[in-house]
């Protein structure tokens, strides 16, 4: 049997929810700490720092869109989206002139996942950011 | 600039560790809630870790 459908909830303005999520990715847990969640926005402004610095560390490559076949449109568009989320972490590299060509080996290899998952993870940081802006979560 | 060079093990252990604080941080609404899920997720990682492992320490004969 099919469920009952809920109704959707309204967007709320985005004068309420957009400065939360935009300082949440210039800077991971900005947007907590902006709305006050200063102990969750520290755990993430930590965890999603050191991740990035990690991936730097271990000279992992960066993403840059590249068209072609499908996949390889997909790996390195998600893949700079990815790391374009970690804001200011990915601008400051960038901008200090950090480009690691992308050479073979397993450290090398985890560090790429690194800096692309530290841009995910702060996505779900600013989804969360969101969501306590808009009243949906505590 | 410093780098890094960590066997399989220590970054999959540094990729769970983050990985897993940030999921409990966002995924659950108390704060109880959070940490059994960070620990749950972590533990989760850690045993496929060690899984995945011995399976391919096995795989190779």
């Amino acid at each position: 049997m099919a469920k009952p459908k809920t109704p959707k909830e309204p967007l709320p303005p985005i004068g309420v929810w957009a400065p939360a999520v935009a300082l949440g990715w210039l800077v991971p847990g900005g947007g907590h700490f902006l709305l006050k969640r200063t102990g969750r926005a520290a755990l993430l402004l930590v965890s999603i720092t050191f991740m990035f610095l990690s991936g730097i560390f271990m000279r992992g490559a960066m993403f840059q869109p590249q068209s072609g076949d499908l996949l390889t449109t997909l790996i390195n568009t998600g893949g700079f989206v990815g790391d374009v989320a970690s804001g200011i972490l990915y601008l400051v590299s960038v901008w200090l002139g950090y480009n690691q060509p992308d050479v073979a080996g397993a450290v090398h290899d985890y560090g790429t996942k690194f800096l692309v998952t530290a841009g995910l993870l702060n996505v779900l940081a600013m989804v969360d950011a969101f969501e306590i802006a808009a009243g949906r979560k505590s | 600039m410093p780098k890094m060079t960590l066997s399989h093990f220590e970054a999959a252990f540094l990729f769970a560790l983050f990985t897993s604080v940030v999921l409990g941080v966002v995924t659950k609404r108390t704060d109880k809630e959070r940490l059994q899920y960070g620990l749950y997720v972590f533990g989760c990682f850690l045993l496929a870790l060690f899984g995945l492992g011995w399976l391919m320490h096995f795989g190779h004969g």
